[in-house]
């Protein structure tokens, strides 16, 4: 590519993430995506929870495919990483699989489409913090719900 | 009416909206683009000016071209090309044009080059389908079919549609919005693609067919001549021809 277009890639990713980070994450992993949708003329966040089944590396130009079954049937939603709409990436937690691109589960259903849990390496490591938070601030919300209900 | 300016295609990227919509940009380098000789309405019988843009090594300048670059001072160009203007938009030899020369939101339109594909049939030439695969075809499932009808007419009709040359000619693209443009690094971000493979020479013109906006510099968006990097260069070059 043209060191001058690379540039301008680079100052326009910087422009972008300027006030949010994306997180590392690959295919396989579970994501929640905070998508920014319009109603009207309201804006709010909407997230989409999913596996990310590939993604595609090119600069400016990346993006990842997230799967999810939703009623029963499979929704597929591709993301341009850079995407100003995205409002942020959570990483929900890190799948062990051994392809770049996972567009077989797409003939897979239920148990056969799950995907086991990254236990070792450094992903490992972070996933597990990671877990800890997550299950910190649900077991939180519980309380409160209950509290509320009771 | 404004000259245009010459300037190399770099390539494409994107830029993203604040509404999250991908604008599909083409970078184009307005490099060194300096007037190289004026045409003007008595010498010439119509007013024009030449431009030229890049920098072209002068032992590989042929040296006619090179005493012409010299004769208006400027350094050995790449690629010239020459603007029709209206009389009072001239300019002077040796005056470089920047990006400021269009002002973003405006119109222009872009001559290239296309990209050569070489002798192609009718099928990836014109889209045509081809013959079946099978029901008796035999070696000739790519081939274009009939061209015309029987004794009567008794001739192919001129502009029938048949394999030959694909690319490799001069086409304008028109009505293309001027994005954004970058005056420190000369840059014009085009929205859309314009014809030519990267690092080839392309025309910018303002756009014929949309008004021309108020702010845009007339006649000329020139470059600071302080900036200017190799206006020394050329009479050193005359001096070397001698």
């Amino acid at each position: 590519m043209n060191p001058i277009i690379q540039e301008l890639d680079k100052a326009e990713m910087n422009r972008l993430t300027e006030d949010k980070t994306i997180p590392k994450f690959s295919a396989g992993d579970t994501v929640r995506v905070n998508v920014k949708v319009v109603e009207g003329n309201r804006e709010r966040v909407q997230a989409f929870d999913g596996v990310v089944i590939a993604r595609k590396n090119n600069g400016i130009s990346s993006s990842f495919t997230v799967r999810k079954i939703s009623y029963g049937e499979g929704v597929e939603r591709i993301f341009p990483l850079y995407s100003p709409r995205i409002d942020s990436i959570q990483l929900l937690r890190r799948g062990d699989v051994r392809r770049a691109k996972l567009y077989y589960l797409r003939g897979l259903r239920g148990k056969a489409a799950r995907i086991a849990e990254k236990t070792t390496g450094e992903a490992a490591k972070d996933a597990a913090s990671d877990r800890k938070e997550a299950a910190a601030v649900k077991a939180k919300a519980r309380a409160k719900d209950v509290a509320a209900k009771g | 009416m404004r000259t245009g300016v010459l300037a190399k295609k770099l390539g494409m990227t994107r830029i993203f909206t604040e509404e999250g919509q991908h604008v599909p940009v083409t970078v184009l380098h307005v490099d060194g683009c300096q007037v190289v000789a004026v045409r003007t309405e008595e010498k010439d019988g119509y007013s024009a000016v030449q431009l030229g843009v890049g920098k072209a090594k002068a032992k590989n300048v042929p040296k006619p071209m090179r005493e012409h670059f010299a004769k208006a001072k400027v350094a050995p160009k790449a690629n010239v090309g020459e603007f029709r203007v209206s009389g009072d938009a001239l300019l002077e030899p040796g005056q470089e044009l920047s990006a400021s020369h269009f002002v973003p939101g405006q119109f222009v339109d872009a001559s290239g080059i296309t990209i050569g594909r070489g002798f192609q049939g009718a099928i990836k030439r014109h889209n045509f389908g081809g013959q079946r695969a099978s029901h008796g075809v035999s070696a000739v499932h790519r081939s274009m079919g009939s061209t015309g009808q029987m004794q009567d007419p008794g001739k192919v009709f001129k502009g029938k549609k048949m394999p030959g040359q694909m690319g490799n000619r001069k086409v304008t693209t028109q009505n293309l919005k001027v994005v954004s443009i970058d005056e420190e690094r000369n840059l014009l971000l085009v929205r859309g693609n314009i014809p030519g493979h990267d690092g080839s020479w392309v025309r910018i013109t303002d756009a014929i067919k949309r008004q021309l906006p108020e702010n845009a510099p007339f006649p000329a968006g020139l470059r600071a001549a302080a900036e200017s990097p190799d206006g020394d260069a050329a009479p050193a070059e005359e001096k070397k021809d001698q």
